[in-house]
């Protein structure tokens, strides 16, 4: 018996589409339609939403058909490191200030890498921090906080 | 001589000193993210974008437009030196400058570079000059029915330049088009998809849509396997190049520059595909072929020429008629709004200043990118020497610096990760960022067009085939689908990509 052969890139990838395209037409169906006259605000994203769904599906079936390349390696390390650091940046800069937060946010991005050693990254961290607050505070004059309630005592 | 005064206006506009500082730092900019393989235009101005808008509207555009013409400078010296595109439009040139800088002749191939994208950058600022007018003109009469098929056109010819499965493009601008639809509805004030977040009844932000899916993704796309860079280091000597050099020259420069401009007009054209067509052209008509792959000027003064003619036509869509032909150009359209101006053919009505003091100032940054990039290639040979760990940290910090000026919203910060992860896992299924961040720009756009042009119509969707301009666009929409389509076509539109990776 022959084993059914499919590209699993291509599987996932359609069955992505599906799910948001499916995603988007259930939303679209609890607003209101309108007609083609008058357009309501569900009707053109259905459209949408109907089509990407469609696609989906013959990315799907084009699944079966052809066996294509694996999907190689994926950056677990670095979406440990990077993708945290604007959720902390976002999380703190208005407890702790701009200078502690940016510090910290630079600091998390910078393990992303294997090759970081932890005193490079330290001083990394304190230049980026450095430059930043001469260019973006200092010189264009951002209004941001440089320390922010957190840091009181 | 309408034209003699307005380059005037726009020379006096774009020579004061504070737009020649920010020409010189875009310029200088571009350069430098260019020469540096991993971080492209795109992302970089979708980090400077916010930054902007603390800058005069003219002095904002001179300088993001700095970058994105300076990056396809930057990217030719990479591309030369050490075998590897900083930019995607010059993959072409590393073939044929490498060689050339393999043989000890790097110096002259950057030069023919260097004036190549000169000369094409200063024919095709004034053809932006010469054809904004009359464009502007025809794109007075546009009514909604025609707005609507033109980005319809746009969207479609984004899809035809994507690398691999044409189905996933189309699927890309679906997605990309219900994301921009993401907030209110202008017509009844309907959240749509905001998932309850208040924070996004404005719409999802544009900035930390693209940064994410560019800027962050790409890092990670980096991160997946660290190699060291190998710097096979050519020796840069010899900058000038002898007169043999400069008569070979001048036939590929000619044709490049008129490629480049014509395929740069283009909607979702631009810089890559004017590189890789005039590349295609200056072999086959070539009497040395065998020369290609092995150091041909031909093959390094030819796609220079025309990535940089292409770079700098696709700023007439923009103008005109304030459609994007690429990302870079999405995101002009987003600094645009940021400052207030609604981009389209009354720019050049109202805003005379801006309008041709962008058209003089690529003319001055091509100049400053010549005088100023020969002298400096030592310094930008050192930077390739800096290892890319160092690199991402500066880029996340930026990136959230930049993301959260824009309106001081945290959750735009949310969204950034959220977007990156996404745009990773998409690059992961092989899916191409760019028409997405099209489709998510003109989403608003084209829904309301398509609303009141089916209101003027009163229902009847035989009007976008019955008025003639509107046809016409759709047509052509029509016709580059079908053609992307044909089995022969595809076949080679996949090896051209291939090449390129």
């Amino acid at each position: 018996m022959k084993q059914l052969e499919f590209d699993s890139t291509n599987a996932i990838c359609g069955l992505t589409f599906i799910a948001l395209g499916s995603f988007f037409v259930y939303q679209c169906l609890t607003l209101e339609l309108g007609t083609a006259f008058r357009m309501g605000p569900g009707f053109f994203p259905l459209i949408l939403a109907v089509i990407l769904t469609g696609l989906g599906v013959i990315v799907l079936a084009q699944a079966t058909r052809v066996k294509g390349e694996p999907i190689g390696p994926v950056a677990l390390r670095g979406m440990l490191f990077i993708l945290p650091a604007p959720i902390f940046f976002g999380l703190t800069v208005r407890g702790l200030g701009f200078v502690p937060s940016l510090f910290f946010a630079a600091l998390i991005a910078a393990f992303a890498s294997t090759r970081m050693k932890p005193l490079m990254a330290l001083l990394l961290a304190i230049g980026i921090t450095v430059f930043s607050v001469a260019v973006f505070s200092y010189g264009l004059g951002l209004p941001f906080e440089r320390f922010g309630p957190w840091t009181r005592l | 001589m309408d034209l003699i005064s307005n380059l005037a206006l726009g020379f006096s506009t774009a020579a004061s000193p504070a737009n020649l500082a920010f020409c010189l730092i875009g310029v200088l900019l571009g350069t430098l993210i260019g020469v540096l393989p991993g971080i492209g235009a795109t992302a970089t101005i979708a980090m400077l974008l916010p930054i902007t808008f603390q800058l005069e509207p003219v002095s904002s555009l001179i300088m993001l437009a700095g970058i994105y013409y300076g990056a396809q400078y930057g990217g030719s010296t990479t591309a030369i030196l050490i075998n590897m595109p900083g930019e995607s439009s010059s993959a072409v040139t590393a073939i044929d400058g490498y060689q050339m800088a393999r043989k000890g002749r790097a110096g002259a191939a950057l030069s023919i570079a260097a004036l190549g994208s000169f000369f094409a950058g200063t024919v095709s600022t004034f053809l932006v000059a010469i054809f904004a007018i009359p464009l502007t003109g025809i794109a007075l009469k546009f009514g909604a029915a025609e707005y609507f098929s033109l980005m319809v056109v746009g969207l479609v010819s984004s899809i035809a330049l994507a690398h691999g499965s044409i189905v996933k493009a189309l699927a890309m601008v679906a997605l990309g088009l219900l994301l921009g639809l993401v907030g209110t509805d202008i017509y009844t004030g309907t959240p749509r998809f905001t998932l309850g977040i208040r924070e996004y009844a404005d719409g999802l932000n544009f900035v930390a849509v693209a940064v994410g899916v560019f800027g962050i993704a790409e890092i990670l796309r980096n991160l997946e396997g660290e190699k060291s860079r190998t710097v096979l280091m050519a020796k840069v000597s010899e900058l000038w190049p002898t007169k043999d050099d400069f008569k070979r020259m001048v036939g590929p420069v000619l044709r490049g520059t008129t490629i480049g401009s014509a395929l740069g007009i283009l909607p979702g054209g631009g810089a890559i595909l004017a590189a890789f067509a005039s590349y295609t052209v200056e072999k086959r008509i070539s009497d040395r072929p065998e020369e290609f792959g092995q150091g041909a000027i031909a093959g390094v003064a030819g796609p220079e020429s025309a990535n940089n003619a292409g770079a700098q036509t696709s700023f007439i869509p923009l103008l005109t008629l304030g459609i994007p032909a690429n990302p870079v150009m999405a995101l002009m359209v987003g600094a645009m709004i940021i400052q207030g101006i609604v981009p389209g053919p009354n720019v050049a009505v109202e805003q005379p200043t801006l309008f041709w003091g962008i058209i003089a100032s690529m003319w001055i940054g091509n100049l400053m990118l010549v005088v100023l990039n020969l002298p400096l290639i030592g310094l930008w040979v050192k930077l390739l020497t800096v290892p890319y760990y160092v690199l991402f940290p500066i880029i996340m910090a930026f990136c959230s610096i930049g993301v959260y000026s824009v309106n001081s919203n945290v959750f735009d910060l949310y969204a950034v990760a959220f977007f990156g992860l996404g745009g990773y896992l998409l690059v992961k299924m092989r899916c191409e960022p760019a028409p997405l961040l099209l489709g998510f720009v003109l989403g608003p756009l084209l829904e309301e067009n398509l609303r009141r042009a089916m209101i003027l119509s009163r229902g009847d969707p035989t009007t976008f085939v019955t008025r003639p301009i509107s046809a016409i666009l759709l047509a052509i929409a029509v016709a580059v689908l079908v053609v992307v389509f044909l089995p022969s076509v595809k076949a080679k539109r996949e090896q051209v990509f291939q090449e390129e990776d």
